[in-house]
């Protein structure tokens, strides 16, 4: 990743932009934290936060007139947070704190003429600069002595005055501002700043100031806008002004990047959508400590989160896109050292839901995808990822269980039937069904069990993806190029991207067309839909199902996420593989997507929901009815996937094109063995296949190197048939063997040192 | 190359039953991405067959491959 596409990725994610109340108030004061402390009832700390941002902080929490309280998102259930009141209650409960330090002096001379609230802020953000400040007024804070008690007691000004004192200002006062003094004060400062509407006639020649810089007609000259009444707005001209000052004395643009200076709209977005309304705390005089608490407890602590609130994998890493994508480019230039975002990366589900979700479109699947690429092209991928997945997936495409025919007694094909390999893994005996009932409609219907390299895609491995693609296509050709009848939406989709010549048609639309096999049982049920994540973007895929459901008089269930926004169930992008805790969690929060049953249209979401003991059911059950209670069928274990396979191509060939026993046995399959209920059990969490236990027992069996227990007697052997060292321990039993445990390990044992 | 002693790697009740010996701790080279390890382990004396034991396989040793599967 370039940085460049670094800060391109890290711009689209809005988590961490501005609240709208912040980016509303035109002193941006970070009232999100203030109502979090105030919410704690820490208001010390609470005040700190204001007192950090305000100018004369004791003056203006009492007077704001919290222009944030019509962005805020709050107005929209229940009303804006009342910050207003929330400031004043805090100004009159927390322990003051002194002005904030000043930067070094720079060196440089200004001067503020008019003492109203524009004028003593403006000093006091020049005096905060380093700027050498002196106002000139007849008497400081002159408009707010006209304010009842109530508003602005006795003291509180007076102690922001010595605030501005310890900040450096020197205040002038008891001096007429005249165009005298402004005379001078040009001639002898670096920037003048006139805050009162004092001299508005006699400089009226110079127009209003600009709304941008506040510059005047006169070089180092900067007005408040006049007639202001507003004293956040006239406390934020000051801090305009003090800006311009600086700017000026430095001898940069006055104009450049000032955007965000004012108050400015925020791209950050927050769903309110079951968010309970609340109406404000409104006392009759100020708050009393569990009001104020209260009220700063309706603030909804505005951040976007869409996509983590809506998946598992975003929410396990603890943290959001914007972090993500930066941790994923930092593991990319780690040359030396520990690689913190395998796991991350590899995790995610690539299933799209977070790019539907996201109010700026922030694709994580797109990133991770990419991120699995480089890390599979400079040889950093971990090996153990998704070895189990490609060695599956090349076993689906291999010798004992591939299979690529005309239909029996036929020359040619019209149309070809490719179920998919986690279809006929999980339910050969409806990949027969459908194949049956599609050559008794449509005739000349050949036959492709293979798997549709979505596998080497999801692993980042291109070059393995299009080898696999190519063999399809040279087998798809062999068979004349016939039109492909496709069921699994991830097949579907693998295959329209990866053969695009192909005309590849979905089972479903096929249904729709020709109508529902005379197999299919009328229902008279709710089911809940689950959606593959790979139909997502296909709308006639998706309103396929749902009519064939209607025509069968199944009623709907639309689970929350569903259609467009459907959620994985825990097997895309080879989660399951690389991460397999985070694959049952994943798989755990979609069972709990709806109370009824679920129906789908993809054998491994039904298989995944079944894992979690939900009732799950293929499409294919209701259309080929025929045992009993499908819904609770258990998924098939890794070893039972391949046999399946393998047994259908077997039962085809001889049933269809009575062709017996043509797959040659390899000598470890006649290994006689029997397992345990620990064994099985341990096999499926550690993916330890059937097959690799028995090469174990035939090496043992051949080299009689094996290790005994003097208790239990049984036996213990090892193998490291490629890269993995499977052990067994077993009890010879009836002329086979009896498997107790089998663990693995993919260390290589050199040797003793003996 | 120092050796590492874990205490996982314990084996009690197991002997080699190709030789009919007991099995002893001794140093053991294990190898995995290019990274070497000497590691003492429950050996046959006799024929230097090495047991894995199961705590050790899905423990520590399987958090090592992690760590370098990263690096």
């Amino acid at each position: 990743m370039e940085q460049a596409e670094l800060r391109k990725w890290e711009h689209k994610c809005i988590q961490e932009e501005t609240p709208q109340c912040t980016a509303a108030c035109p002193l941006h004061v970070d009232a999100r934290t203030f109502c979090s402390l105030m919410g704690q009832r820490r208001w010390d700390k609470a005040w700190s936060v204001l007192a950090r941002t305000l100018p004369l902080p004791g003056v203006l929490a009492r007077l704001c007139d919290a222009p944030c309280r019509n962005e805020c998102v709050r107005k929209d259930a229940g009303g804006g947070i009342e910050i207003g009141l929330l400031e004043r209650f805090c100004a009159d409960n927390a322990k003051p704190v002194p002005p904030p330090r000043p930067l070094p002096s720079r060196g440089k001379s200004t001067a503020v003429l008019g003492g109203d609230l524009a004028g003593l802020c403006a000093t006091w953000e020049l005096a905060r600069r380093g700027f050498d400040v002196t106002l000139y007024c007849t008497t400081p804070g002159k408009d707010l002595l006209g304010l009842p008690q109530a508003t602005l007691p006795e003291g509180v000004l007076e102690r922001e005055l010595e605030n501005l004192a310890k900040l450096g200002a020197k205040i002038e006062s008891d001096r007429a501002v005249d165009e005298a003094l402004l005379n001078t004060a040009l001639e002898e400062k670096d920037a003048v700043f006139l805050a009162s509407d004092a001299l508005a006639e006699a400089l009226s020649d110079l127009g209003d100031p600009d709304e941008l810089t506040l510059g005047t007609g006169r070089s180092g000259l900067f007005a408040a806008p006049r007639g202001e009444t507003s004293p956040i707005l006239k406390a934020a001209a000051g801090r305009r002004a003090a800006n311009s000052m600086e700017r000026f004395t430095q001898g940069v643009s006055l104009v450049a990047n000032r955007e965000l200076e004012g108050p400015y709209k925020t791209r950050l977005y927050t769903n309110i959508a079951g968010e309970e309304p609340a109406p404000p705390v409104i006392p009759d005089g100020g708050y009393n400590e569990v009001e104020a608490r209260d009220e700063a407890k309706r603030c909804l602590q505005c951040e976007c989160m869409e996509c983590v609130k809506n998946c598992e994998y975003l929410k396990h890493f603890k943290s959001y896109p914007k972090v993500y994508v930066r941790q994923i480019y930092n593991n990319e230039s780690i040359v030396m050292g520990t690689r913190q975002a395998n796991t991350m990366i590899n995790s995610c589900m690539l299933c799209g839901l977070c790019k539907e979700i996201c109010p700026e479109d922030f694709p994580m699947a797109e990133v991770c995808l990419q991120a699995r690429r480089t890390l599979v092209d400079t040889g950093t991928m971990p090996p153990s990822a998704h070895e189990f997945a490609l060695r599956d997936m090349a076993f689906a495409n291999g010798p004992k269980a591939a299979l690529v025919r005309h239909a029996p007694g036929e020359d040619s094909s019209e149309y070809v039937f490719f179920p998919g390999c986690q279809l006929t893994a999980s339910d050969p005996e409806n990949v027969e069904a459908a194949y049956a009932d599609l050559r008794k409609r449509l005739g000349k219907v050949g036959l492709m069990l293979l798997c549709c390299s979505a596998p080497a895609e999801w692993s980042g491995r291109q070059a393995l993806m299009n080898e696999a693609m190519d063999d399809i296509k040279q087998q798809w050709k062999a068979l004349g190029s016939p039109r492909i009848i496709v069921s699994c939406p991830t097949c579907l989709k693998t295959l329209r991207q990866g053969l695009p010549e192909a005309e590849v048609s979905s089972h479903w639309s096929l249904f729709r067309a020709l109508g529902l096999p005379e197999s299919a049982a009328g229902q008279n049920t709710s089911l809940a839909i689950n959606d593959p994540c790979a139909a997502r973007h296909d709308t006639v895929l998706l309103e396929d199902v749902r009519d064939l459901l209607e025509q069968l008089g199944v009623s709907v269930v639309e689970p929350k996420l569903s259609g467009q926004y459907t959620e994985c169930c825990g097997y895309g992008g080879l989660l399951d593989s690389a991460n397999p805790e985070l694959g049952k969690a994943v798989r755990e929060r979609r069972s709990k997507a709806a109370e009824e049953d679920f129906v789908t249209y993809c054998a491994m979401c039904r298989d995944m929901l079944a894992k979690t003991g939900k009732h799950a059911l293929h499409f294919y059950d209701l259309l080929y009815p025929g045992r009993e209670n499908a819904g609770a069928r258990p998924s098939p274990g890794y070893s039972a996937r391949r046999e399946n396979r393998a047994r259908l191509k077997e039962k085809l060939l001889a049933d269809l094109w009575r062709e017996a026993g043509q797959a040659e046995k390899a000598p470890f399959e006649s290994v006689a063995v029997e397992f345990t209920e620990t064994a099985l059990q341990n096999m499926e969490e550690r993916r330890i296949l059937k097959g690799d236990v028995q090469k174990v027992l035939l090496q043992t069996q051949k080299t009689g190197k094996r290790f005994v227990h003097k208790e239990t007697g049984h036996f213990l052997a090892s193998h490291r048939p490629v890269i993995v060292t499977y052990w067994v321990e077993y009890e010879e039993k009836n002329g086979g063997f009896l498997v107790h445990n089998t663990w693995s390990h993919r260390m290589h044992v050199r040797g003793a040192g003996s | 190359m120092s050796v590492i002693k874990v205490p996982e790697a314990d084996a009690a009740g197991w002997k080699c039953d190709t030789c009919n010996a007991e099995l002893e701790q001794l140093p053991v080279e294990l190898e995995y991405l290019d990274s070497l390890f000497n590691v003492e382990l429950p050996v046959c004396p006799k024929c230097d067959m090495v047991l894995i034991p199961e705590n050790l396989a899905l423990g520590k040793m399987n958090q090592v491959e992690h760590l370098l599967e990263d690096k």
